[in-house]
């Protein structure tokens, strides 16, 4: 086999940071620690940078060919599109806000060593190695580098009890599901002969997607995508570990993971496996369903502000899925309505992202001088303490609940209209009503910011950039529900293939 | 017709309002607040008002349209309009906005600023309901209108606040997510098309009509509210504060009723002709029976809020017994309400200022220390009891000659509204105003003073003048609701 060099610019936002990482690591061996704030400043410039560089290469290749579906390189093992782009450009945005939030909270808790910076990094590089991943080799890498940074910082408070049991469970779990994900992928490969994608793609049109190993392998690698995105009934590490953890590692858990295993999940399911639709669309639906059920009626019981979060997220995600799962209707014609599912699964992603980041970042503010505002209590009276902020608050959960003119109603609204539109009334009904059940617990937030009387007097202390990016956060939440129009064509022009 | 949006002025000007009432800070600057509400109040119903001057009564076509595309994907449109049926409420709501402004003016005393600005931004959102021509936008108005009145309640109202926000909350969110379903099912049925008027030409299959029906039931009745699923409208009533009350009493329930009209009635005809019986059968019961359980209320709010309950059945009533004089006079006892239950409420707010009890209980012999209060409370109750030249009459009275003609032991039913209300509504006012001054409480009771003086003289006003000369109002009517019964009567199987 004769050697080619790759063509290395479709990679060249995961080398820049890869590079950076490698820098800053440097860097921070011959920085005081004084002087800590250099390698915040340095991360985000990384991030910042990197989705320039993303934006480039795009306009790029959008340049070369218009209705090009990749670019591949590196001999198929990776793809450039603008679905990933735009999914790699919203991680990276991601987190930097994360960053942004988890700035002071780290500093006053003595966690903000390099190793933490430099985690969060190897996590974006991971998610974006994972989001551009045409080949079962490049996603695992990617899967694992974001995977196992994650261990690391749920686990880096590790004097606290909480926080290392978190990593514990999420790393043994974990690590459960990726053996399950390469059994999956070494049973698909032995079924197809290929890793790439497309490959296996093709050689299941060619000769039919009916035999049992096919059908295992699918199980298989359905259940590490499941456990990647916290959905029932492989959810069980996510309330535990978004407790555990410390709340600035949580917001980066809840946030851009979720939006890397559904890139992962669409790659594995629509782009390699679509001969299969028939049996994961059902897989899915159980998934989902179970999903929205468990989520909600899960988060009724919570006390804890963060364990509500992980099971409405639980629920959330099962919402990606319904949207995900409407994709492919047996009578009509096939093209448009796909599109319209998968870009409603897509857009509810990003509404999740957004409105995720900003729920936890509000979790954050509460917990300032070494207090951790952990419970729905903490939130008593905010209307008191801070009347703009508590109309923040209140944003995000209206939002979260899908009531109207924030952008969590229109991606409901999106999720439900491909529903509809593939002809499943029954799970549409159950979503809308388990969305009712979903309302109650994110109007007790509500109730006990504006009903009840605070307990703590004190005003909110934050920094004045913390303020700006959670206010913008949540505004954006509100803009982009009255100009929901533009990211949902941004999201379906991503999918045009 | 001019070019100007005057519907749009109608939602915005409210709801910019609002937030700048918010912008104005904490109870420091209240009388800012106050003040900044009352101006967009104001200019809220200035803008409403060409919507009558410039109204073409001959004509049954939506008019003052917009429209404007606003989400592509969905062919959701920003498409606004009015007809003889939904102009009325939004000059209505602007009125009722500007009345509880005045009526919140002191007495609400700790978070001004909010309180000011939840009822500018429910007014927009509440006009935004009654002219939007767009399923989605619909939608979306009637589902965000719940948020300010869910703080309303829940911040100013009584003890049971939260258990009464929250049910109201999810009673009504329930509702209208199963009439999103309905919607989403409509969009698809209409070749991708979410405008209702579109709607109302598809022709649907009667096994998909009766779940439609049914979908959309489940919104509106809730709104209405139609017995049995009324039960959170006495606890919402009890313990939101005055205003909160009367917004909700003079506004929210006509959004059930107005959604029958724009909805139900026009897109699932057949169904609800079939189902019609079952509507009536809810709807006596709601006139009949709610207005016994009024009569034992101890609570006057409580009284006020079943007698709302009841008077709503006379609505849906004469909705579904598809003749003209009964749908016109269901309307215009809606707007008729909009006025009395706003002023009952009032009422009981003075009283409540004063002595913070609703319990009838705790009155007796108030026009002995109030007299002028008394007055004005009489001509309401007269009304509220449905007395010739009062606005409660006219519509009450339109339904029941509609109900004659349809069919006698209906009309008979429905009439015997017209003693319950006169009893349990007289008898509440004898209890609370006549008799020996109760203790020395009420002895120390003042009468109103120049500005409850002037909310409750403009309301009687309205409600005289509605009692004496309706045509104004029905005028307007008259085109719409013709031809949305020509359009029913044509079957769509």
């Amino acid at each position: 086999m004769e050697f080619m060099i790759p063509d290395f610019r479709p990679a060249m936002p995961e080398l820049f940071m890869a590079a950076m990482i490698v820098l800053i690591l440097l860097v921070t061996t011959f920085i005081k620690d004084k002087r800590r704030s250099v390698v915040f400043w340095l991360c985000q410039f990384t991030l910042l940078a990197s989705i320039y560089l993303l934006f480039q290469v795009d306009q790029e290749y959008r340049a070369v060919d218009t209705h090009v579906l990749l670019g591949l390189t590196f001999s198929g093992m990776y793809v450039i599109d603008s679905f990933g782009s735009l999914l790699k450009g919203f991680v990276c945005l991601a987190v930097a806000v994360t960053l942004q939030y988890g700035r002071v909270y780290m500093a006053e808790r003595k966690l903000d060593s390099p190793e933490y910076y430099l985690m969060v990094l190897c996590c974006a590089l991971g998610m974006m190695i994972l989001i551009s991943a045409s080949h079962f080799v490049t996603m695992y890498l990617g899967l694992e580098l974001m995977s196992l940074s994650l261990y690391g910082l749920v686990a880096i408070n590790r004097d606290n009890i909480g926080s290392t049991e978190a990593g514990m469970k999420y790393f043994v779990l974990g690590a459960l599901a990726s053996g399950l994900l390469l059994y999956g992928m070494s049973m698909l490969y032995g079924a197809t002969g290929s890793m790439q994608i497309h490959q296996i793609a093709r050689t299941l049109y060619e000769h039919g997607a009916q035999d049992v190993v096919v059908i295992f392998g699918l199980v298989f690698v359905l259940v590490g995508v499941a456990f990647k995105l916290g959905v029932v009934p492989f959810h069980m590490w996510v309330p535990d570990v978004y407790q555990g953890a410390p709340t600035a590692v949580t917001v980066l858990i809840s946030s851009a993971p979720k939006l890397a295993a559904f890139a992962m999940a669409f790659r594995v399911l629509v782009n390699g496996l679509f001969d299969l639709v028939e049996q994961w669309q059902q897989m899915l639906m159980l998934l989902a369903a179970a999903s929205i059920i468990l989520g909600n009626l899960a988060a009724i019981a919570q006390s804890n502000i963060k364990r509500m979060l992980a099971y409405s997220g639980i629920s959330h995600m099962g919402f990606v899925l319904l949207g995900l799962l409407s994709g492919y209707i047996r009578e009509r014609g096939l093209e448009v309505d796909a599109i319209n599912a998968y870009s409603s699964a897509l857009f509810y992603s990003i509404a999740y992202l957004m409105m995720t980041l900003a729920s936890f970042g509000m979790v954050i503010l509460l917990s300032r001088n070494g207090f951790e505002a952990e419970n729905i209590e903490d939130f008593k009276g905010l209307n008191q303490r801070s009347p703009w902020f508590a109309g923040m608050m209140m944003i995000v959960m209206f939002s979260m609940a899908g009531i109207p003119f924030f952008i969590g109603f229109f991606a409901k609204l999106s999720v439900l209209q491909a529903v509809v539109m593939a002809g499943y009334f029954k799970l549409a009904v159950l979503a809308v009503v388990m969305s009712v059940i979903g309302a109650f617990y994110y109007l007790r937030v509500v109730k006990v910011m504006y009903f009840d009387e605070s307990s703590d007097p004190m005003p909110l202390k934050a920094t004045l950039g913390f303020k700006a990016v959670l206010s913008i956060n949540i505004l954006a939440i509100a803009f982009f529900g009255l100009r929901s129009n533009d990211l949902m064509q941004i999201c379906a022009l991503a999918l045009r293939f | 017709m001019t070019g100007v949006p005057y519907l749009s002025l109608a939602i915005w000007i409210p709801i910019v309002g609002g937030l700048l009432t918010l912008a104005s800070g904490s109870d420091r600057n209240a009388p800012v607040a106050r003040l900044i509400a009352l101006v967009f109040a104001l200019a809220g119903l200035f803008v409403a008002l060409p919507l009558y001057s410039g109204f073409d009564t001959t004509s049954a076509a939506m008019q003052f349209v917009e429209r404007s595309p606003w989400i592509d994907r969905f062919a959701i449109e920003y498409y606004l309009g009015v007809d003889g049926i939904s102009m009325p409420f939004i000059l209505l709501n602007s009125f009722i906005t500007v009345i509880v402004v005045i009526a919140g003016w002191v007495v609400i005393e700790k978070k001004v600023a909010q309180y000011m600005a939840a009822f500018l931004i429910m007014s927009g959102l509440l006009n935004g309901i009654f002219s939007a021509l767009d399923g989605i936008l619909f939608y979306v108005f009637f589902e965000s209108s719940l948020i300010p009145l869910y703080l309303i309640i829940g911040i100013w109202g009584g003890a049971n606040r939260v258990y009464a926000a929250l049910k109201f909350f999810l009673y009504t969110l329930l509702g209208s997510l199963l009439m999103l379903v309905a919607f989403l099912w409509l969009f698809l049925e209409a070749g991708a098309s979410f405008d209702i008027l579109q709607w109302h030409q598809l022709r649907i299959d009667m096994t998909a009509q009766s779940w439609i029906f049914f979908a959309l039931l489940a919104s509106f009745a809730v709104k209405v509210p139609m017995w049995p699923v009324h039960t959170w409208l006495p606890d919402a009533h009890v313990e939101a504060p005055t205003g909160g009350s009367v917004v909700l009493a003079a506004i929210a329930l006509k959004l059930g009723a107005y959604g029958f009209l724009r909805f139900t009635l026009p897109i699932v005809p057949d169904a609800a002709h079939n189902f019609a019986p079952l509507m009536i059968a809810l709807s006596l019961i709601a006139v009949v029976y709610i207005g016994f359980v009024a009569l034992v209320q101890a609570d006057m709010k409580k009284l006020v809020a079943y007698s709302s309950i009841s008077h709503m059945g006379f609505v849906t009533l004469g909705f579904f017994m598809f003749n003209a004089i009964g749908v016109e006079g269901a309307l215009v006892q809606m707007i008729s309400h909009g006025f009395v239950s706003g002023a009952m409420f009032l009422c009981i707010g003075v009283l409540y200022d004063r002595m913070h009890s609703r319990q009838i209980a705790d009155y007796g012999g108030v026009v002995n220390t109030m007299p002028k209060f008394a007055a004005f409370f009489m001509l309401f109750a007269m009304a509220n009891a449905g007395l010739p030249a009062t606005s409660g009459f006219v519509g009450e009275f339109m339904v029941i000659l509609g109900a004659v003609q349809f069919n006698f032991w209906v009309a008979f039913l429905a009439a015997i509204t017209l003693i319950l209300g006169a009893a349990y509504t007289l008898w509440m006012y004898k209890r609370v105003v006549f008799g020996e001054v109760a203790n020395e409480h009420v002895a120390a009771l003042k009468d109103i003073n120049g500005r409850e003086f002037f909310f409750l003289a403009i309301l009687a006003i309205c409600v005289l003048a509605m009692g004496l000369f309706p045509k104004p109002i029905t005028d307007v009517m008259h085109a719409s609701v013709n031809q949305l019964l020509q359009h029913v009567a044509v079957g769509k199987l």
